[in-house]
């Protein structure tokens, strides 16, 4: 029974020059859920996690694995699976012979190469050079790649990008079948509605800061609640809401800060036939977009759940 | 443990790309043409009067075979800085560096992959200076010297000599990722640099002390034949051949730990 180990980042920092491309990053990752790394292009998802994996030197702060960092694994590809990049492929080396190499440099056995391709279903494809290879199937042979060892944690940088309908479904369907297996799965994506299906947790990032993490279903629910409510009598209606923060509309007023149930009291008190009374919600992708977009006061703002970059132990949501 | 099997991993990344046999395949049709051309004209004015490879003149047979190292070499020096400059060209070093995350792990197994790319180099070189020279040699019936033991002892030196350009090669890939500027490099410095610094230096005693250390130099001092000692003369003799080595083995070691310092300490990203 292969088991997930738990990601820590505690206190990461990666600076290129002066500027800090990931800025103090705390979380877990827990096995068992897929977790998402979301954030904007440019935010640090990469660096994070190529800091994870070694292949970046943190300027301070560490990642770990079960409390080890990466390269102090004696067999990292049993342990763990990564895609970093649909491009880290020789052009003229075919897939099966990519994994080879792979499988000698982990100790693994050269059919293990073989049955990676058929997991991701490029066996019919094996003995092709990777250069002629269409992105989705460059986007295949890395999780080949990441499936070799069989192993309990999965890290995926933009996994999705570049797959066709079928191939999204077959991802998400594989990732969230390793999650219900015990292993921990990090899928990062620049796109919400990329993962949005599959993913429990998510951890968001952007200028390298966190400003969100916790149970995806959620992240909505600090997204700003409005009532949109219409009369005949307009100006009746108006005064029935004095007090509240209302907006005119052209279909009557959007209300902020009242329950729809406290403004259709309102309404009946004062005699008023209500036309329209429904509430709404900010979407995740509207709440997704304000956490990233606005600087990080404005993300604050924006819900319960946001935290600030340093506010928090590594894995502590705000409720 | 780790170092093993980045070893493994390394023969397979080299037999499994075109640039290798492709080197391989040139290098021994360069190499057989130039040791098939020597032999061609030193047979045909062998029977001439005056002729310097008449017989008694002068020893034809070791300057051929050692047209592997002095010809080839550059080769050598290609594959082995071709290992690691593909890695950042293809940005497979970050495959290589999740499977084996401890980079002199990497570096040891890339450069005893290297000992056997050397190996086997020298062999494809010595068919085409024994196979293809020693044969038209024999045609024109001058002495192949295969029967003597000096000769097989300088085949070994050969293959020797190959091992360590190949590592030469490492050592230079790890300091100079750049693929481009890393052929460039070779090839000016091979074909171009070396031999004239090698003809000047022999203008004045003191450049000539200095020229016997350049790597073309050297290689022929451990080899211990060369048509283009021969040719080229010099004021100072060559070193001796297992000074020759140890220079060769210098290089190697500077370039490599350099390497390692430097290019192979940064953030792959």
């Amino acid at each position: 029974m292969v088991s997930g180990a738990v990601i820590e980042f505690s206190h990461l920092t990666k600076r290129f020059g002066g500027v800090a491309a990931v800025d103090d990053l705390s979380f877990r990752v827990e096995p068992g859920v897929v977790t998402g790394f979301l954030g904007p292009n440019g935010a640090g998802k990469t660096t994070t996690l190529r800091s994870l994996l070694g292949l970046v030197r943190p300027t301070s702060g560490s990642a770990t694995f079960d409390g080890r960092p990466y390269a102090q694994l004696a067999d990292p590809l049993r342990v763990v699976g990564t895609a970093l990049e649909a491009s880290s492929f020789h052009a003229g080396r075919s897939a099966r012979d990519h994994l080879r190499v792979a499988a000698a440099a982990a100790g693994l056995p050269l059919a293990s190469a073989d049955a990676a391709l058929v997991k991701v279903g490029l066996d019919s494809v094996a003995r092709r050079r990777v250069g002629g290879f269409s992105l989705g199937m460059r986007q295949r042979l890395g999780l080949a790649f990441a499936l070799l060892g069989d192993p309990g944690v999965l890290v995926l940088d933009e996994p999705i990008n570049g797959l066709d309908p079928e191939g999204i479904r077959w991802i998400r369907e594989l990732l969230r079948a390793y999650a219900a297996e015990g292993r921990t799965v990090l899928v990062s994506s620049h796109l919400l509605s990329e993962v949005q299906q599959t993913v429990d947790r998510a951890v968001v990032i952007a200028r390298g800061r966190i400003v969100y993490q916790g149970d995806l279903a959620a992240m909505s629910a600090g997204g700003g609640a409005r009532v949109r409510v219409d009369a005949a009598d307009r100006p009746a209606l108006g005064a029935a809401l004095a007090g509240a923060v209302v907006a005119a509309g052209a279909d009557g007023f959007v209300v902020t800060g009242l329950e729809p149930g406290e403004i259709g009291l309102r309404a009946h008190r004062a005699g008023v036939p209500l036309t329209l009374l429904a509430p709404e919600r900010d979407g995740l992708e509207d709440v997704f977009l304000h956490l990233v977009g606005a600087d990080p006061a404005a993300a604050h703002a924006a819900g319960g759940d946001a935290v600030g970059p340093s506010a928090h132990g590594p894995g502590e949501v705000r409720r | 443990m780790s170092a093993l099997r980045s070893f493994r991993s390394e023969l397979i990344k080299l037999r499994t790309v075109r640039s290798t046999w492709l080197l391989a395949l040139v290098m021994l049709l360069y190499v057989g043409v130039s040791a098939g051309g020597f032999a061609a004209i030193a047979g045909a004015a062998s029977d001439q009067q005056n002729s310097p490879f008449a017989a008694g003149g002068i020893d034809v047979a070791p300057l051929v075979y050692s047209l592997a190292t002095s010809v080839g070499y550059v080769f050598l020096v290609l594959v082995g800085a071709l290992a690691v400059t593909t890695e950042f060209r293809f940005q497979t070093l970050t495959p290589t560096l999740l499977a084996t995350p401890r980079r002199a792990s990497v570096l040891v197994g890339k450069l005893a992959a290297g000992v056997v790319v050397g190996i086997v180099f020298a062999l494809v070189g010595l068919v085409a200076t024994v196979g293809i020279g020693g044969g038209l040699l024999a045609v024109f019936g001058i002495d192949t010297e295969l029967g003597d033991g000096d000769t097989w002892a300088l085949l070994g030196r050969i293959v020797l000599a190959m091992v360590l350009w190949s590592l030469i090669g490492v050592g230079l890939g790890t300091l100079l990722p750049n693929q481009v500027v890393v052929i460039v490099v070779v090839l000016a410095f091979t074909q171009f640099i070396e031999p004239i610094l090698r003809v000047a230096s022999a203008f004045a005693d003191w450049t000539a002390e200095i020229g016997r250390f350049l790597p073309g130099a050297a290689g022929d001092a451990l080899v211990g034949s060369s048509l283009f000692t021969s040719i080229s003369g010099g004021a100072a003799d060559p070193l001796e051949q297992w000074q020759g080595g140890l220079v060769l083995l210098g290089i190697a070691a500077v370039l490599t730990i350099a390497g390692s310092l430097t290019t192979w300490r940064r953030d792959v990203t």
